[in-house]
């Protein structure tokens, strides 16, 4: 292995069930669930799932949703859009722990 | 993203114009070297080789190869360089052997059909000979704006009760224009209008169907949200079809100039293979349908006509056909290109085998 990630291990990812099938059968079962529609449309979670992806920055499923996302007729648009909230939310994730820094700058100060 | 060319691949002297480069080109890719089975042991590990017509349902027959278009993806190579063209003692041929074979849908197709200095008289003669023929005329759609000869043909078909089979591979003009030229988008939603306006998509018996083909390197799929789309950002402009049909891009010709140049063969092929569907492949358009060459040559489908590889019959010509009956019991001629057809859905020209 020449490096961390290989693209072809995203269509291996039912491999999982080798050493526990049980557990990977529970969990593919789940993820298929969670992913058909319901109140919100599969188009809908896979935009959720496209920014989500980029926030833990799964390069598998960055593939994976892009690639659904397109094949549904996704705008270019909207999976920026869905990437810059992704974005938003981890910058202001970052910056609102600014508010601790300068409660602690307060606290400590005379 | 790569650019699109302007000429055919053979009037530019591409080596991908020759049938048995593209094959090369395959096998290369991963054929060769076993990493993928060849189409032909696939369908024998599934037990459905040989592989077999059930009856002539569909005569579709290929009047020439130009076209005002040279689509990124086109099969055909067609464009305005290419000068094969039926005869018009062909075409009389054509319309004498309908009735023989028992075919009970004449599919007229290209390059642009409607380019065809007979076109109108051909579909006249077999609308007036064969009253309840189906008669399907695959339209690239901008050659009804192309130019005032073609201005009448929405009415023409209309009265002819010809069913419009239209290639609008997106619902929004960025991804059509890539794959069909610029200004494309904007010329089919013109005369898509001009046939809504006719009753196309909406008055019985004038059938409209729209075609999808992806505009990259990806199977078509999550056909129901598309058509939704489809009918959604159509409905705007106040035009209406009947249904959307998917067509898988097939890995030959100009659609495997693309592959190569911006390096999806393999990842494309590997999932043409992977998403092998037995129960597609059980009914594949082969099965069904007699493709005639521009010269009278006969094979299994209009892609293999591309390849060059004729029926596996003794008789190979149109001129030659006496026993329609024995026509049927041939081996349907196979090749690595055919896992395009077998892939998911399934997918041929009327849309999903499935």
């Amino acid at each position: 292995m020449k490096t961390y990630y290989d693209p072809k291990d995203l269509k291996r990812f039912g491999k999982i069930a080798d050493w526990d099938g049980p557990l990977a059968e529970k969990f593919f079962a789940w993820y298929g669930d969670v992913f058909a529609d319901g109140a919100l449309t599969e188009r809908e979670k896979a935009l959720i799932a496209l920014g989500v992806a980029h926030a833990i920055q799964c390069p598998y499923c960055i593939d994976a949703y892009t690639q659904d996302l397109v094949g549904r007729g996704e705008s270019k648009e909207a999976m920026m859009e869905a990437v810059h909230v992704a974005g938003a939310i981890r910058g202001g994730a970052s910056l609102v722990h600014g508010v601790q820094m300068m409660g602690k700058v307060d606290q400590m100060s005379m | 993203m790569t650019d699109l060319a302007h000429k055919s691949l053979q009037a530019r002297g591409e080596r991908l114009a020759s049938p048995a480069a593209q094959a090369a080109t395959l096998d290369a890719a991963g054929f060769g070297c076993g990493r993928w089975p060849n189409f032909d042991a696939r369908l024998r590990q599934e037990g459905l080789k040989p592989l077999r017509p059930k009856s002539i349902e569909v005569f579709q027959v290929n009047v020439g190869y130009v076209c005002n278009q040279v689509c990124a993806h086109c099969h055909v190579d067609a464009g305005p360089d290419r000068r094969e063209q039926m005869s018009l003692e062909l075409m009389a041929l054509v319309l004498n052997c309908i009735g023989p074979s028992g075919a009970k849908t004449l599919d007229i197709t290209g390059g642009a059909p409607e380019m065809h200095p007979a076109f109108k008289e051909f579909v006249s003669e077999a609308r007036e000979r064969y009253p309840q023929l189906e008669i399907i005329v695959r339209s690239n759609l901008t050659i009804l704006e192309a130019h005032e000869r073609y201005a009448d043909l929405p009415v023409f078909f209309a009265e002819q009760g010809v069913r419009v089979v239209s290639s609008l591979p997106f619902f929004r003009a960025d991804r059509t224009d890539r794959q069909r030229g610029d200004g494309v988008f904007e010329a089919s939603i013109r005369a898509l209008k001009r046939l809504t306006e006719v009753g196309f998509g909406k008055s019985p018996g004038l059938i409209l169907d729209l075609v999808y083909n992806p505009a990259g390197a990806f199977l078509p799929n999550h056909m129901e949200s598309l058509e939704a789309s489809y009918r959604e950002a159509l409905g705007k402009e106040g035009i209406a079809f009947n249904q959307l049909i998917a067509i898988t891009n097939m890995p030959i010709s100009r659609y495997l100039e693309y592959l190569e140049a911006s390096g999806n063969l393999e990842d494309y092929l590997d999932e043409l293979v992977e998403s092998f569907n037995p129960e597609a492949a059980k009914g594949v358009m082969c099965t069904n349908t007699l493709s005639v060459g521009w010269d009278g040559q006969l094979f299994d489908c209009d892609f293999n006509q591309m390849l060059k590889l004729p029926v596996g019959h003794a008789v190979r010509n149109l001129a030659d056909v006496a026993d329609w009956e024995q026509l049927t019991s041939r081996d349907v001629v196979v090749a690595n290109h055919c896992y395009g057809c077998t892939a998911g859905a399934g997918s041929s020209c009327q849309g999903s085998t499935v």
